[in-house]
C-alpha cells in the first residue's frame, strides 16, 4: 500500500505527510502508545479518585449517614429530647444496638454480629438503609430481620431463610426479609479482627419494639446517632453529648473518623488517592520525556527532506508547519488512544471498586482539568521534541541540510584509537567507533531504555512493598496463630483455662480498652493495649524492625497515630479511658513504632491496670497453636461461652492479601501493564530509529561485501551494547524512583516501605531485554530485506 | 592566468555580479578552501556552462549564487541586490521566486510521485507551467505516477529537471543534469534547458564534465582549485543535437 492515488484536493505536502506516516506506521503507533500510557494512567487515576469520592459522598448524603455515634449502656428515651436540642444537631435517632452471635444453619460455628433497631413505622432520619432485595421487617412481627447483603451473600443466605440469634443471654429465631446495604457498614469488622471479613460478621436490622422486648431494653436505647448541620462544631457537640449521656453509662461519642467502617473506607480510598496522586504524574513526565527524545530523533532523520524543501523556497514557517502537522497527528493519535483507554479503564476500575466497596451505585466523573493537563503535557512533549529538532535543522543552510549530518566536530579525532584494537574484530570496532563518534545518539538510546526500565521497576516494586508489609505484620509484629477475644475482661483463670487446651502451645494475655488520646488540639479514639513484659506474640516494631517495648509508666504509639496527633517521642498526651471509672491521665510517649496496618497505643499491662484501677485483667489472649490441631482448637474456642471472637492468623493473612490485591493491587497491576507498554514502545522506537539513521550506511556496507549477519551485528550489536549499558543505570534509577514513591506516598494513613526485591529487578530487566530482542528481530528482518539498489538510489 | 575583470562596469544587464567570493569549510587545520576569491559577471539570459575538475568548487559556487549557502567572504549581487548578506527570509523568497535547481545528488522526495515532486514546487511558484507539461518536456509524462524508487537514476534526474523548469524561473541552476544520461536523453534534456533559457530568458548555469556541451553555451567558465581559471564567450553556438557525447 503506497497511496499512489490520493484525492486531488489534498495538498502535495499533505500527501507526503500521509505517506511518510504510513511508512513509519509501526513507529507512530509505538510512540502513540507511549503517550497513551502516560495519558491514560493520569486520566484513569484522576477519574477513579473523583468518582470514588463522589460516589461515597452521594451515597452518604442519600442514606443520611451519621456524623456522630454515641454508644451508651442504657439511656432512657426521655434523654433523646435534650440530645436533639444540642446546638448544631440536625437530626438524632435513638436505637438499640447489641452484639449478637449468629448461628447460620448449615454453617460450622457461630458468626459474630450485631442487632440494630429500626424506627417504628417510619424511615430513619439518620443512617437510612438501602434495600437491595426483598423488604424491610414488618414492625408488627418480632421475628423478622433485614440482613447486611455482604454477610448474606458470603453465607449463601436468601430471603425467607432463618437464623438463630443469641443476644443479651436470650436466644431466638428470626426470618430474613431482605438484603440491605448500610453506609455505616461498608466494612464490618468482627471484634478482635484486623481485617474485615464479610462472612464472619453479620448485621441484622429488626424493628425497634420487638428488639427492645427481646433484649430487655424497653423505653431505653443503647446508641444515639446524629446528623449535624453544616458548620456545626463536632468536638463541641460530642462534649455536650458525653455530658448528657454520662449518667446512663455513655461510652464516649465519636465522629466519622473514628467510625470503623468509614475510617476503613477512607483509608482505602486514601491509599488509592495517594497512589493516584504520586505515580501518574511521574508516568506522564517519563512518557513525555521519552516521546520528546523519540520524536526529536525522528525529525532529525528528515534532515535532507527539510533541506530540499527549503531549497525550493519553502519558508522555515512552512516547513515547521508541515512537521507540526505530522507531530500533531502522532500526538493526537496518542492522546486519542490515551483518552479512550483512560476513560474506559477508569470506568471499569471504578465500577470494580464500587462493587468492592458495596456502594449501591456508581457515579463516574473525570474533571475537565485532567483532560486539559494531559493534552497540554502530551502536546508539549511531542510538539516540543519535534519542533526543537525541526528548528535545529531549519537553521542550517539548505545546502548543508541536504547532506547527511557529519559526526559532531569534537569527535573527528575520536575513535581513531579504536582502530588500533586489532584484537577485536572489525565489526565490533565499528560499533565502538559509532558510539564514540555519536555520543548524543548513544546517550538518547541509553536514557530511553534507562527511563523505561526505571518506571517499570518502580511500579513493580510497590507490589513487593505491599507483600513486605503483610509479611512483616504477620511474621514479625503479630506472631500469634490465633487471637481470642473474651466477652468481657477476665482474670488469669480464663487465660489458664485456654492455655491448658490441647493444641495450644503458648498463650499471652492482652488488655484492650477504648481511650481517647489528646495532644494540643487533636484527639484520636483508639484501643489502648496492655501487653505483658517481654511479649513474644504481638509486638510493636520500630522503623528498623526491632521490637519496641513500653518502658514502665510509658506509652508507645504507632507512627500513623503519632502523625495524626502530630506528636513525637517524649511529648505528653492526655489519655481519657472511655469505660469503667473513666480515669483521665497525662502520660509521656516513650517511643513511636512503625506499624503498617492498624494504629495503636501500647503500655505495659501492669501500668494499664493501675491506670484503670483494677486488678490485671485480660480482654483476650494471643495463642500459638499446634498446626495439626488448629481447626479443632478454633472450633472449640469459637463456641466457648466466654469467647466472642476468634481470629486465625492464616485466614487473616489470606484475607488481608486478598484485600490489598483487590484494592491497591488492581491499580498497581494497571500501572505495571502501562509501564511495560511504554517500555516496549520506547525500545522499539530506539532500535528502529537507529536503523533509519544508518540505513544507507548499512546498505553501502552490504554493497562492499559485508554479509547480512555482519551488517545486522553492526547495528543490533550497538543497540544491544547500549541496552546493556542502560540496564544497570535503569536499575539504579528504578531504585531511586522507588525511594521517591515511598517518600512521596508516606501519608498519615498509608506508607509503602522501600524495599529491593531482586526477583522484581530481574523480571523488569527481562521485560526490557525481551522488548529489545523483539524489536531487534523486527528490525533484523528489515535489514535482511534492505533493498540495496533502492537504498543506494537515494544516494545517487 | 586570464580573468574576467569587469569591475566598474555596473551593467544593469548582469544577472549576477560576484566579487572576491570565498568559501571555507571548517576551521583551523581542518579548513577546506573550496572557493578562494571568485570575481565574475554573468549577464542576464545567458546559458553558461561551468567546467572544472572534481573538487574545484563548482557545486559550492552554484549553491551560493542559488541562495542555498552563504559565502565566507565576498559579495554576490543578483540584479543589483546583495544576496550574500540577505536575511534568511529574503533568501527563501529569492529561491522561491527566482531560482530553479537541479542538484547533483538527492533531488526528489521519496514519498512523492514524479508528478507530485514537480507539483511540490509549482504549488508555491508565481507563474508555473502545469507539472504534466514539464514532465512531457523531459519525456516522462507516462511515468507521472511513479515514485522515485521506481525510476532509474537518469529518470529521477529528468524529473528534477522538469521540476526546475516547471517553475519557469529567472535563474536555472543545474549541477551535472546529464551526468547519468545516455546521449539521446541527454540531448532532450539539453534541448529542454535551452528552450527555457530562450523562451523565458532565464539565466542558466550548467555544471558538466562533458566539455562537448560547452559548445552550446553563450559563455564557458572553467573552475580550477577554487578559482576561475578561464571565461570565454562562444562566437557561434551549436545545437544540442550536434553535440558529440
Ligand atoms: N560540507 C563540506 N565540508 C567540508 N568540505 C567540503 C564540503 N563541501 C564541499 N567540500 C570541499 O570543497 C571542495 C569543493 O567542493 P565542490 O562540491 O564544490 O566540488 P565540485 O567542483 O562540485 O566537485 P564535483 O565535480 O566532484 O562535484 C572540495 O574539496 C570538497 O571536498
Ligand atoms: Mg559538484
Amino acid at each position: 500500500m503506497s497511496f499512489v492515488h490520493l484525492p486531488a484536493w489534498l495538498g502535495i505536502l499533505d500527501r507526503k505527510l500521509l505517506r511518510d506516516l504510513w511508512a513509519i506506521r509501526v513507529q507512530v503507533l509505538a510512540i502513540a502508545l507511549v503517550i497513551a500510557g502516560g495519558v491514560s494512567i493520569q486520566l484513569l487515576s484522576a477519574g477513579l479518585m473523583t468518582s470514588l469520592q463522589e460516589t461515597r459522598r452521594v451515597y452518604y448524603e442519600q442514606s443520611l449517614m451519621a456524623d456522630i455515634w454515641a454508644p451508651v449502656v442504657r439511656a432512657p428515651d426521655r434523654s433523646v429530647q435534650p440530645l436533639a436540642e444540642i446546638g448544631g444537631v440536625q437530626a438524632v435517632e435513638a436505637r438499640i444496638r447489641m452484639p449478637a452471635r449468629i448461628d447460620v444453619p448449615g454453617r460450622a460455628g457461630f458468626a459474630a454480629g450485631e442487632l440494630i433497631s429500626l424506627p417504628e413505622g417510619r424511615e430513619a432520619s439518620v443512617n437510612r438503609l438501602y434495600l437491595e432485595m426483598g423488604r424491610l421487617p414488618d414492625p408488627h412481627r418480632r421475628d423478622e430481620v433485614a440482613v447486611l447483603k455482604g454477610f448474606a451473600l458470603a453465607n449463601g443466605l436468601l430471603p425467607g431463610d432463618f437464623l438463630d440469634v443469641t443476644a443479651q443471654g436470650s436466644q431466638f429465631r428470626v426470618t430474613i426479609t431482605g438484603f440491605v446495604l448500610s453506609a455505616e457498614h461498608v466494612y464490618s469488622i468482627a471484634p478482635g479482627q484486623l481485617v474485615p471479613d464479610e462472612a464472619e460478621f453479620g448485621v441484622l436490622w429488626m424493628s425497634h419494639l420487638p428488639l427492645a422486648q427481646l433484649t430487655d431494653r424497653r423505653g431505653s436505647f443503647t446508641e444515639a446517632v446524629f446528623r449535624l448541620r453544616d458548620l456545626a462544631q463536632e468536638a463541641a457537640v460530642i462534649a455536650e453529648i458525653d455530658r448528657i449521656l454520662a449518667p446512663y453509662g455513655g461510652l464516649g461519642a465519636y465522629g466519622r473518623k473514628d467510625q470503623l467502617s468509614d475510617a476503613f473506607v477512607s483509608s482505602e480510598i486514601d491509599q488509592l488517592q495517594t497512589l493516584g496522586q504520586v505515580v501518574p504524574p511521574v508516568f506522564l513526565a517519563v512518557a513525555a520525556f521519552l516521546v520528546y527524545v523519540v520524536v526529536s530523533r525522528l525529525v532529525q532523520v528528515q534532515r535532507p527532506a527539510i533541506g530540499l524543501l527549503k531549497s525550493y523556497g519553502y519558508s522555515d514557517l512552512e516547513v515547521t508547519m508541515h512537521y507540526f502537522r505530522l507531530l500533531m497527528i502522532i500526538g493526537g493519535l496518542g492522546l486519542l488512544i490515551g483518552i479512550l483507554l483512560g476513560a474506559w479503564f477508569g470506568h471499569r476500575l471504578t465500577a470494580m471498586y464500587i462493587r468492592y466497596y458495596d456502594f449501591p451505585y456508581l457515579i463516574f466523573r473525570a474533571s475537565l482539568t485532567d483532560y486539559v493537563i494531559v493534552c497540554a503535557v502530551s502536546a508539549a512533549a511531542v510538539v516540543g521534541g519535534g519542533l526543537v529538532a525541526v528548528r535545529r535543522v531549519a537553521r542550517l543552510n539548505p545546502a548543508e541540510a541536504m547532506n547527511p549530518p557529519p559526526p559532531p566536530d569534537f569527535s573527528r579525532g575520536a575513535g581513531t584509537w579504536i582502530t588500533r584494537f586489532d584484537f577485536i574484530d572489525q565489526q565490533t570496532r565499528m560499533i565502538l567507533r559509532q558510539i564514540v563518534r555519536w555520543p548524543g545518539r548513544a546517550a538518547l538510546t541509553v536514557s530511553g531504555v534507562t527511563a523505561s526500565l526505571a518506571l517499570l521497576i518502580s511500579v513493580m516494586t510497590m507490589t513487593d512493598a505491599m507483600q513486605h508489609m503483610i509479611a512483616t505484620h504477620f511474621a514479625e509484629a503479630n506472631r500469634y496463630d490465633a487471637a481470642v477475644i473474651f466477652n468481657e475482661a477476665r482474670d488469669a483463670r480464663a487465660e489458664r483455662e485456654i492455655a491448658r487446651m490441647p493444641g495450644v502451645t503458648m498463650a499471652e494475655p492482652f488488655r484492650a480498652v477504648p481511650v481517647r488520646i489528646e495532644a494540643a488540639q487533636r484527639s484520636e479514639r483508639v484501643a489502648l493495649m496492655g501487653v505483658v513484659e517481654g511479649a513474644e506474640l504481638s509486638r510493636l516494631l520500630d522503623a528498623k524492625g526491632r521490637p519496641v517495648t513500653p518502658p514502665p509508666g510509658g506509652l508507645v504509639l504507632s507512627s500513623d497515630l503519632a502523625a495524626r496527633l502530630s506528636i513525637a517521642a517524649g511529648d505528653d498526651v492526655r489519655i481519657s479511658v472511655l469505660e469503667g471509672r473513666r480515669p483521665v491521665r497525662t502520660l509521656p510517649v516513650s517511643a513511636i513504632a512503625e506499624t503498617y496496618f492498624g494504629s495503636g497505643a501500647q503500655m505495659e499491662a501492669g501500668d494499664l491496670a493501675r491506670l484503670l484501677g483494677d486488678s490485671q485483667l485480660a480482654s483476650g489472649v494471643y495463642l500459638r497453636l499446634d498446626p495439626a490441631l488448629e481447626t479443632a482448637v478454633h472450633d472449640k474456642l469459637r463456641d466457648a461461652p466466654l469467647v466472642t471472637g476468634v481470629t486465625l492468623q492464616n485466614q487473616a493473612r489470606e484475607r488481608l492479601s486478598q484485600l490489598m490485591d483487590e484494592n491497591l493491587g488492581v491499580s498497581l497491576g494497571v500501572f505495571v501493564i502501562f509501564a511495560a507498554v511504554i517500555a516496549l514502545g520506547v525500545v522499539y522506537n530506539t532500535v528502529r530509529i537507529s536503523f533509519i539513521e544508518r540505513q544507507r550506511e548499512l546498505a553501502s556496507l552490504r554493497v562492499l561485501g559485508f554479509s547480512r549477519g555482519a551488517v545486522s551485528y553492526i547495528l543490533l550489536g550497538e543497540v544491544a551494547l547500549l541496552t546493556l549499558l542502560a540496564i544497570p543505570l535503569g536499575l539504579i534509577a528504578g531504585a531511586g524512583l522507588s525511594v521517591y514513591f515511598s517518600h512521596a506516598m508516606a501519608s498519615d494513613l498509608f506508607r509503602l516501605p522501600f524495599i529491593i526485591n531482586p526477583a522484581t529487578y530481574a523480571f523488569a530487566t527481562l521485560v526490557i531485554l525481551g522488548a529489545a530482542a523483539l524489536s531487534g528481530l523486527l528490525v533484523r528482518h528489515q535489514i535482511d530485506r534492505l533493498d540495496l539498489v533502492e537504498a543506494l538510489k537515494g544516494l545517487q | 592566468m586570464p580573468q574576467t575583470a569587469a569591475p566598474a562596469l555596473t551593467d544593469t544587464g548582469n544577472c549576477f555580479e560576484v566579487r572576491r567570493l570565498r568559501r571555507v569549510y571548517g576551521t583551523g587545520t581542518a579548513a577546506v578552501h573550496a572557493l578562494r576569491g571568485i570575481d565574475l559577471d554573468l549577464p542576464k539570459g545567458e546559458l553558461v556552462v561551468v567546467l572544472g575538475a572534481s573538487g574545484s568548487g563548482k557545486s559550492t559556487f552554484l549553491n551560493i549564487i542559488g541562495g542555498l549557502d552563504r559565502p565566507t567572504e565576498g559579495t554576490v549581487l543578483f540584479r543589483g541586490q546583495d544576496i550574500s548578506k540577505a536575511t534568511d527570509r529574503a533568501l527563501t523568497d529569492y529561491r522561491r521566486r527566482h531560482v530553479g535547481f537541479v542538484f547533483q545528488f538527492y533531488n526528489l522526495m521519496p514519498s512523492l510521485t514524479a508528478w507530485e515532486n514537480v507539483a511540490l514546487v509549482t504549488e508555491i511558484a508565481e507563474n508555473p507551467m502545469p507539472p504534466l507539461e514539464a514532465l512531457a518536456l523531459v519525456g516522462l509524462e507516462e511515468r507521472a505516477n511513479h515514485f522515485p524508487a521506481q525510476l532509474s537514476g537518469g529518470e529521477q534526474q529528468r524529473v528534477a529537471i522538469a521540476r526546475a523548469v516547471a517553475k519557469q524561473p529567472n535563474v536555472l541552476l543545474c549541477d551535472e543534469p546529464t551526468g547519468a544520461l545516455d546521449s539521446r536523453t541527454g540531448v532532450r534534456v539539453l534541448e529542454a534547458l535551452k528552450t527555457v533559457n530562450e523562451n523565458l530568458n532565464a539565466t542558466t548555469l550548467l555544471i558538466t564534465h562533458n566539455a562537448g556541451i560547452a559548445a552550446m553555451a553563450h559563455r564557458v567558465i572553467e573552475f580550477s582549485d577554487g578559482l576561475v581559471r578561464e571565461v570565454r564567450e562562444n562566437r557561434s553556438r551549436i545545437k544540442p543535437s550536434e553535440i558529440s557525447w
